[in-house]
C-alpha cells in the first residue's frame, strides 16, 4: 500500500486543491478540451459568435456542475445511491407516461421553466448505485451479486432504450457494466457473455430494433448503397476527414464543413470538423489529450481509499472512454452511428453537464481521502 | 438485497490489488482501442488521402431550389381577388461589408429606418452565414428604390431584391373566406418536416394561415424547381451548371362572386353579423361574409403588435361568423320544424290551432309566450309561418318530442361540420337527449322541447348550416356540400370541381316540400308576411323565413323593451330565404347580431343580394378547356410524375 494514509503521524497541512476539493492536474486537462471545443465550434458554426458564447455558457454551467458534484463526499453519494436510483428510475417511468417529445423522441420531462432529461442523470446514478451495491459484498463480486447488478442495470437501460435513445442507453449500460467489471466480475462470466452476444443480437435484430437504427447498421455496414439518404452522414464526414490529410486543411478552411456538406457540424460530427482542418496530427493531439485526462483519474480511481470510490470513479471514467470511442469510431465508419456527441468537444450543454459532474464526483473521491493525523 | 450480515472478513489489500488489476486491463484495453482508431484515421487521412481529396473538391456543386409562383385567386368571374406583387427589398450581405454600422448609419440617412427594423436586422445577421443577404427594410416605395438606387454605387455590399408577396385588392371583405399568407414559422416548419414536405418547401417563404390560402395551400404552392451551381472553396457561385424550372401553383376559381361579397360587407359596415349565399343546385358558395373584418394584407408582411392588439378587440373580427358563430337558429328553422311535424304526421296542411298569445304543458304553471300578445287566433302552417307565429310551433315541438326532432334536424346538417372547404368552422348544438347528459349531465326536459319549436333553448347554429339547410327546402332535399372553390387552372388546364352531392333527404310524400315551400312564398309575397314589405317590387319571386333571436331571457310577465336593454344583448336579427321561387338559383343566410327584428333588419340586405346576383348578370369569362372530373386529372397528373 502506498497510499497517503500509510503515513502515520505526519500532520500535513491540506493542500489548496483538497479544500477546495478539486484536482488540478484533471482540471488542466478538462480545460484543453473545452478550448479545443470553443475553437472548432466556432468554425463549424460557420464563424458564429453567438454560438461560440452559447458553448461558452455551457461550459460555465457545467464547471459550475462540477464543483458543486466534487463537494460530495464518496459516503454521502453511497447513503444516498439507492434513493437516487429509484427516483431515476421513476423519473425514467415518468418521461416515458408524458415525456415532451423533441426530435421524435420522448427524452425529455418539461419542468415548466426547464426542460429536464433523466436520462443524463441516470448516466451518473447507475454506476454510483451498482458501485455501491457491488462493494456491499467483498469482492471479487460473486456471480449472484453481479446477476442481481445485471438486473440493475437492466431496468434504467430498458426505459432509456424505449424513448427511444440507443447511445444513451448504450453509455448507461457501459456504466453499469464497467462498475461489475471493476469489481472483479469473473472472467468466466465475461467470456461466456461474448460468446452469448451473437444469439442476442440477432434477436434485438428482429424483435427490438426500431426500424431507423436498423436502417443505421445496414448504412454501416454498406454506406454507399443509400449515398442521399442515410449513407450520406459517413460518406461525407469520411470525405471530411480523408481530406484533411495530416496536417490539415487549416483553421476555417475545411471545405466540407464551410460549405454544410457534413451534416450536424457542430455536433455529433465535430470531430470530422477537427480532423478535416487540423489533420492527423490534429486529431493526435486531441486524442493524448484525452488520453491524459482517463490516466488521471485511473490513477486517482486506484488510489481511493475504499472499493466504492475506485469502482465508481474507475466506472465513470471508462465510460467517458466508450463516448470518445463510440463517437470518433462512428464518424470515421468504424461503428454505426448512434447518437453520442465528442465528449466535451460537442457543441451543446447537456451531455457537457453530466460529464463535468461525473468528474466533480471523481474530484471529489480523491479530495475527500481522509488522512491520519 | 442488501444484506446486513456481510461476510465478516475482507481483504482490502486483495481488493485492492484485484481492482488494480482490472484498472490495469482497462487501460490496456483503452490504449488498444485508441491505437484501432488512430490507425483507421491513419488509413482514411494519409493512405487514402489523395482518393477523399479529390472527393472533397468535386464537393462544389450546390443545389439552390427555386420557389414556385403561388397560384392565384379568382372570383367566379374571373376578377382577381389575390395576386403577387413584386415587392422591392433592401438587402445587405455582412461579409461585403467592413464596418456594419456605419452602412446602416449612411442607409439611414437616405431612407427612414425605424428601430424595429434595424434591431431585426441585426439579431438576424448573427444567426446566418455571413455570405447570406439579409433584409433590411422591405416593401420599398418606389421613391424609396429610386433614392437609393443612387446611392449604391457606394454602398458594396447592399442591393435591392425585387420578390413577389401576396396582394389582396380587395381586402377586408374577403379576409375570413379567403384567408392570408402569412411568413413561415417555426411552428409551420415543424408541421412541413413532420409531413416529409421539407424538399417542396425548401425556398418558400410564406404559407397561406387562414380561409381558402390555407386549405389549398398545396395547390396553390406548386412545386420548386432548382439551380445546380457550383462554388468556390469560400461558397460563393462561380457559375451556374444546370436549372430545373419549379411547378407554379395553380390558380383558383372560386365560386364566390365578388359583387355579392363586397355588396354584403358594405351592408353590414359597422355591425357584427354575416352573410353566406350558396346556389342550391350544386352548393357554390356564392358569397360568405363576416363582420368585422380586418386588412388581410396587414398579416402578408408580419403584423404589428399595435394592429394585432386591435384585433383582439371584443367584437372579435378575427372570428369567421359565418361557420364559427354560433347563433340560436329562432324562427328561421320554423320550416324544417313544420317539415318535420308534416313527415311524422304530428300534422297536416289542414291542421290549425287557437292561438291565445301562450302556450302551456299541461300541469305546469309556467306559460310560453308568443312573439304577438294577444295571439295570432285560429293558424293553420302556412299562417303559423306566414306571421311567425310561435305558439304553433310550441305545440308542434311538443308534439314530435325532443328525440324525433334532433333525428330528423340531424339530417340537414345541424350539429355537423358543413365540411365548406375551409379550416375554420364550429359544430354548433343540436341538442338532443344524450347531449344534455353528457354536456350538463341533466335529463331532457319537455320545457326545454317547446323552446326549440322556435329555434330557441339550447339550439346553435352556423350561418353556413342555416344556409346549407335553407338550400336542401329550395331544392327539395338535394344536397351538396359547401364548396368555396370552382375550378383550378394549372398545367393541366382548368378543372372544374364538381358539385359534391350528398344523399338526398327522401321524404315520405314529396308533396311535403311542396308545402313548407309554400309558407315560405307566403311569408314573401302574401300581405301580412314578415318580410311582404322589404321584398314588394323585386323583379322575381323569392321565398323566405324571418327570425329574431332572443339572446336573454325575459320573464313570462315581461316586455321586451329593445331601448332599456344593453346593445349586446338587443336580439339577433335573421333571415334565411331563396330565389327566384320557381328556379332557385340562390339561397342565402343573413345574421345580424344585436339588430332587432329579422323581417327589418335582416330581410333588407337579403334583398339587396338577390337584386344584384339576379338582376345584373355579369359577363362570364368561361376559361377554354375544361375538364371535368378533377379525380381523372388528379391521376392523369401522377402517372405523368410518375413517368419522370
Amino acid at each position: 500500500m502506498q497510499t497517503n494514509n500509510t503515513k502515520v503521524g505526519l500532520a500535513k497541512p491540506e493542500p489548496l486543491s483538497h479544500k477546495v476539493h478539486l484536482d488540478f492536474p484533471l482540471l488542466l486537462g478538462l480545460m484543453a478540451l473545452m478550448l479545443v471545443s470553443l475553437v472548432v465550434v466556432y468554425s463549424a458554426s460557420g464563424e458564429n459568435i453567438a454560438m461560440v458564447k452559447r458553448q461558452a455558457l455551457n461550459i460555465f454551467l457545467s464547471f459550475v456542475a462540477m464543483v458543486i458534484a466534487a463537494q460530495f463526499s464518496p459516503t454521502f453519494l453511497r447513503r444516498w445511491a439507492f434513493s437516487f436510483f429509484i427516483v431515476g428510475v421513476g423519473l425514467l417511468v415518468a418521461t416515458l407516461l408524458f415525456g415532451h417529445v423533441g426530435k421524435g423522441a420522448q427524452r425529455w420531462i418539461d419542468l415548466g421553466v426547464a426542460k429536464f432529461q433523466p436520462s443524463e442523470a441516470m448516466k451518473l446514478i447507475l454506476p454510483i448505485m451498482i458501485a455501491h451495491y457491488i462493494t456491499s459484498y467483498s469482492l471479487p463480486a460473486k456471480l449472484k451479486n453481479v446477476s442481481v447488478g445485471a438486473l440493475l442495470i437492466a431496468i434504467p437501460v430498458f426505459l432509456i432504450y424505449r424513448q427511444p435513445d440507443l447511445g444513451t442507453s448504450i453509455l448507461v449500460a457501459s456504466a453499469g457494466v464497467f462498475a461489475l467489471f471493476l469489481a472483479g466480475m469473473s472472467w468466466k462470466v465475461i467470456s461466456s457473455l461474448f460468446i452469448s452476444i451473437i444469439p442476442f443480437s440477432l434477436m434485438m435484430w428482429y424483435f427490438f430494433l426500431h426500424e431507423y437504427q436498423r436502417s443505421r447498421v445496414l448504412t454501416f455496414l454498406n454506406p454507399e448503397s443509400d449515398p442521399l439518404g442515410s449513407g450520406y452522414h459517413i460518406i461525407q464526414s469520411k470525405i471530411a476527414i480523408g481530406s484533411g490529410g495530416l496536417e490539415g486543411k487549416g483553421w476555417l478552411n475545411g471545405t466540407q464543413s464551410q460549405l454544410e456538406f457534413l451534416p450536424e457540424r457542430h455536433t455529433d460530427f465535430i470531430f470530422s470538423v477537427l480532423s478535416e482542418e487540423f489533420g492527423l496530427i490534429g486529431v493526435i493531439v486531441l486524442l493524448s489529450i484525452y488520453l491524459f485526462v482517463i490516466a488521471r483519474c485511473l490513477y486517482i480511481a486506484n488510489n481511493a481509499q475504499e472499493p466504492f470510490s475506485k469502482v465508481l470513479s474507475g466506472a465513470i471514467t471508462l465510460t467517458f472512454f466508450v463516448y470518445l470511442f463510440v463517437n470518433i469510431g462512428m464518424v470515421s465508419g468504424l461503428l454505426p452511428v448512434v447518437g453520442v456527441p465528442l465528449p466535451l468537444v460537442s457543441y451543446g450543454g447537456t451531455s457537457m453537464i453530466t460529464l463535468m459532474s461525473g468528474f466533480g464526483i471523481i474530484m471529489g473521491i480523491h479530495t475527500h481521502r481522509q488522512f491520519n493525523r | 438485497m442488501f444484506s446486513r450480515n456481510r461476510p465478516p472478513i475482507r481483504n482490502p489489500a486483495a481488493e485492492n490489488a484485484l481492482f488494480k488489476r482490472r484498472a490495469i486491463i482497462a487501460f490496456a484495453g483503452v490504449i488498444v482501442l485508441l491505437f484501432l482508431l488512430i490507425s483507421n484515421l491513419y488509413n482514411i487521412q494519409v493512405n487514402s488521402y489523395e482518393t477523399y481529396k479529390t472527393q472533397a473538391n468535386g464537393n462544389r456543386i450546390k443545389v439552390i431550389p427555386i420557389a414556385p409562383n403561388r397560384g392565384l385567386i379568382y372570383d367566379r368571374n374571373g376578377i382577381v381577388l389575390a395576386e403577387n406583387k413584386p415587392n422591392y427589398s433592401l438587402e445587405l450581405i455582412p461579409e461585403e461589408i467592413k464596418n456594419l454600422p456605419d452602412t446602416i448609419n449612411k442607409i439611414a440617412a437616405i431612407l427612414e429606418l425605424t428601430a424595429d427594423e434595424k434591431d431585426n436586422f441585426l439579431s438576424t445577421v448573427n444567426k446566418q452565414r455571413r455570405f447570406k443577404s439579409i433584409t433590411l427594410k422591405s416593401r420599398l416605395t418606389p421613391t424609396e428604390v429610386a433614392q437609393i438606387s443612387v446611392y449604391l454605387h457606394a454602398l458594396p455590399g447592399v442591393s435591392i431584391e425585387a420578390r413577389l408577396r401576396r396582394f389582396y385588392p380587395y381586402g377586408e371583405s374577403l379576409t375570413h373566406t379567403l384567408g392570408y399568407v402569412a411568413r413561415l414559422n417555426k411552428k409551420d416548419q415543424e408541421k412541413i418536416t413532420r409531413d416529409g414536405e421539407d424538399a417542396i418547401y425548401k425556398a418558400t417563404r410564406d404559407i397561406g394561415r387562414l380561409g381558402i390560402e390555407k386549405y389549398y395551400q398545396k395547390l396553390l404552392h406548386g412545386l420548386p424547381g432548382y439551380k445546380e451551381i457550383e462554388v468556390n472553396n469560400r461558397g460563393r457561385v462561380v457559375r451556374v451548371l444546370n436549372e430545373v424550372l419549379p411547378i407554379h401553383g395553380e390558380d383558383l376559381y372560386l365560386n364566390l362572386d365578388i359583387r355579392l361579397q363586397e355588396k354584403a360587407y358594405k351592408e353590414l359596415a359597422g355591425r357584427r353579423g354575416a352573410v353566406v349565399a350558396v346556389d342550391p343546385n350544386n352548393g357554390a358558395v356564392l358569397a360568405m361574409v363576416s363582420s368585422p373584418s380586418y386588412d388581410p394584407n396587414l398579416f402578408v408582411h408580419g403584423i404589428s403588435r399595435d394592429n394585432y392588439k386591435k384585433l383582439l378587440s371584443k367584437d372579435k373580427p378575427l372570428i369567421n361568423r359565418a361557420t364559427m358563430g354560433t347563433y340560436p337558429p329562432a324562427s328561421t328553422i320554423k320550416q324544417l320544424m313544420g317539415l318535420a311535424a308534416l313527415e311524422a304526421h304530428v300534422i297536416d296542411e289542414h291542421t290549425t290551432i287557437s292561438d291565445p298569445g301562450w302556450y302551456k304543458l299541461p300541469n305546469v304553471e309556467r306559460k310560453f309566450r308568443d312573439h304577438l300578445a294577444w295571439g295570432h287566433g285560429v293558424v293553420d302552417i302556412f299562417r303559423a309561418m306566414k306571421k311567425s307565429c310561435d305558439t304553433y310551433f310550441y305545440d308542434v315541438a311538443n308534439k314530435l318530442g325532443i328525440d324525433r326532432i334532433s333525428e330528423f334536424m340531424d339530417k340537414f346538417g345541424f350539429g355537423h361540420y358543413s365540411g365548406i372547404d375551409i379550416h375554420e368552422e364550429k359544430r354548433a348544438i343540436m341538442p338532443s337527449r344524450q347531449w344534455k347528459r353528457d354536456r350538463h349531465n341533466q335529463p331532457w326536459y319537455a320545457g326545454d322541447t317547446i323552446s326549440l319549436g322556435i329555434g330557441q333553448s339550447y339550439w346553435t347554429t352556423t350561418p353556413i348550416q342555416l344556409v346549407d339547410a335553407t338550400a336542401i327546402v329550395a331544392a327539395s332535399g338535394k344536397r351538396f356540400t359547401p364548396q368555396i372553390l370552382g375550378a383550378s387552372l394549372g398545367n393541366n388546364g382548368l378543372l372544374q370541381l364538381p358539385a359534391n352531392d350528398k344523399p338526398s333527404i327522401v321524404l315520405t310524400n314529396d308533396a311535403h316540400w311542396g308545402i313548407v315551400q309554400k309558407g315560405m312564398h307566403q311569408v314573401v309575397n302574401s300581405p301580412g308576411g314578415t318580410a311582404y314589405r322589404v321584398f314588394k317590387g323585386a323583379k322575381y319571386v323569392s321565398a323566405g323565413k324571418t327570425g329574431t333571436a332572443q339572446l336573454i331571457s325575459i320573464a313570462e310577465d315581461e316586455e321586451y323593451d329593445a331601448d332599456k336593454i344593453n346593445e349586446r344583448h338587443r336580439d339577433n336579427a335573421m333571415y334565411v330565404g331563396y330565389a327566384p321561387f320557381d328556379n332557385p338559383q340562390i339561397a342565402i343566410t343573413v345574421v345580424v347580431e344585436n339588430a332587432g327584428g329579422g323581417g327589418s333588419r335582416a330581410a333588407p340586405l337579403a334583398r339587396k343580394i338577390f337584386d344584384v346576383y339576379l338582376n345584373d348578370k355579369p359577363k362570364t369569362k368561361q376559361p377554354e378547356k375544361i375538364v371535368t372530373n378533377i379525380a381523372m386529372a388528379q391521376s392523369d397528373r401522377e402517372v405523368k410524375n410518375a413517368n419522370e
